[in-house]
């Protein structure tokens, strides 16, 4: 709309302009005045934002996906490292299923979160739109939790976009991270998920190693923990979660 | 017998693409709660391979799966003029930890493909193996997860024992005893014979007895249990 009204006004300027110039010219008519040129001033150069759709897939039977967290940054960022503890971000996202904490974290240049959590075979699809359409630097990052779990997360991390064209899309499949903040004991009121509905954030770190690594699986009651409030159609395999990036604009 | 480089040939080196023969290897150990043993990284022929899945284990590949041991896998692969780096981590290589290698292959312009073998702790015969993918020529970074395989030489009763080829148990040198249980009775099992993706240790959550001394909640793995970071120079 700004712009709309901003062009009216230049157009009348420049018809004001030309009303003054004919009426210089009736004054002076000795020599003859060459038609003044009506020219309109060119549209300024439209900026077209990049944008890009995230859709997640769930390929679990029984983990529901905690709603995804997409943020498109600077490649630096990474939302771990193997081998090294979690922020207190990831670890709120990977206990609780709360995005929020990490978002923040992120700073990125666009986010976006999904509204509600995504059932085993069940999708989302979240659309993301950067400020301007310079993606030389840019990547994505992709989080969930696996909320039938103590602390099981999984997406992607860091994935270069920046050589996307507008149409392109890149897919790949994600396993399951464990953030490391929380021992996996399964037992009931430590899982957030509706296999349980327990606790989720704790800002305890009790796992055998503060640090990301790979998860192992959940061993639930049905495969010999006698303790766990989980059965075996909580168990999954890798990979987890199928994504798909696609640059729209 | 070396000709003297006349300006032509030199263009044509200078032309010639730009072949792996100086590379970097990481290795991530991205598992949650299992030690690897020394690493054997070799660049080989394409005629050599360390195992073949579906089929019996070597003894040399025995000896590592069991125990841990690559002198006798060293040994093999040297013999057909591998490049290799043996045991880069100087020792085991623990949950979540990283080591690196670094392999020229100028000397030996056939050891086109690279594997990477090392046993599994706690585990009978479980091992990591990267079996002889093409080392890429161009220069810049390739990514490969690798999977966990059972060597099919020993029937994996998951219990402290010994690391010696065909004697039952597994070894556990201080950080893996620390981490496992203790006085389990035995899970019944029996070599399998063949080299093969591994179906995962089983456990149980009993830590001071029940039939595994490997704890289920914590040395289960989901692959892939490495991943390898290629850097070709």
């Amino acid at each position: 709309m700004r712009f709309f009204f901003s062009s009216t006004i230049g157009r009348s300027f420049a018809i004001f302009a030309i009303a003054l110039t004919a009426a210089c010219s009736d004054s002076n008519n000795s020599t003859p005045e060459p038609e003044p040129v009506v020219t309109t001033p060119p549209d300024p150069e439209p900026v077209v934002n990049a944008a890009f759709e995230v859709s997640v897939v769930n390929l679990t039977l029984g983990q529901p996906l905690s709603p995804i967290a997409a943020v498109v940054h600077d490649g630096d960022f990474r939302a771990f490292t193997v081998g090294e503890a979690a922020t207190d971000g990831l670890e709120l996202l990977a206990e609780e299923g709360d995005n929020s904490g990490f978002l923040e974290e992120a700073s990125g240049r666009a986010e976006a979160s999904g509204e509600a959590p995504v059932g085993p075979g069940a999708s989302d699809t979240l659309l993301i739109e950067l400020d301007g359409d310079d993606v030389s630097s840019a990547a994505i990052t992709v989080m969930t939790m696996l909320v039938n779990t103590n602390d099981a997360i999984a997406g992607v991390n860091s994935l270069d976009i920046s050589a996307l064209a507008v149409g392109d899309s890149v897919v790949m499949n994600s396993v399951a991270y464990d953030a490391g903040t929380e021992a996996n004991t399964e037992q009931a009121g430590t899982i957030p998920g509706p296999a349980d509905g327990g606790e989720g954030f704790n800002d305890a770190r009790d796992d055998i190693s503060d640090q990301v690594t790979m998860h192992g699986g959940v061993v639930t009651a049905s495969d010999g923990l006698a303790t766990s409030v989980l059965s075996e159609v909580h168990r999954f395999d890798n990979p987890v979660l199928r994504l798909r990036v696609t640059r729209t604009q | 017998m070396k000709k003297p480089l006349t300006s032509l040939s030199l263009l044509a080196a200078l032309a010639a693409p730009a072949s792996a023969t100086d590379f970097d290897v990481e290795i991530i150990n991205l598992t949650r709660g299992s030690w690897f043993t020394p690493f054997l990284v070799a660049a080989h022929a394409d005629s050599a391979r360390l195992f073949m899945s579906g089929e019996p284990a070597s003894a040399s590949l025995q000896s590592m799966a069991e125990g841990g041991d690559i002198a006798a896998l060293q040994a093999d692969v040297e013999a057909l003029n591998a490049t290799i780096a043996a045991n880069p981590a100087g020792g085991l290589l623990a949950p979540g930890q990283r080591t690196m290698a670094s392999l020229n292959t100028d000397d030996a312009p056939d050891n086109t493909q690279l594997s990477i073998v090392a046993m599994i702790l706690p585990s009978n015969d479980g091992f990591m193996g990267l079996n002889a993918i093409t080392i890429p020529t161009e220069p810049g970074r390739y990514v490969y997860n690798v999977n966990a395989y059972d060597s099919g030489t020993e029937g994996n009763d998951e219990v402290v024992g010994s690391g010696a080829p065909g004697e039952p148990g597994f070894p556990a040198p201080p950080p893996v005893l620390a981490a496992s249980g203790s006085n389990g009775t035995g899970i019944t099992a029996s070599p399998e014979g063949f080299v093969h993706i591994h179906r995962n240790v089983l456990g149980d959550d009993d830590i001071s007895g029940g039939a595994s001394d490997i704890v289920n909640t914590v040395h289960r793995w989901l692959n892939p249990v490495v991943r390898v970071v290629l850097t070709v120079n």
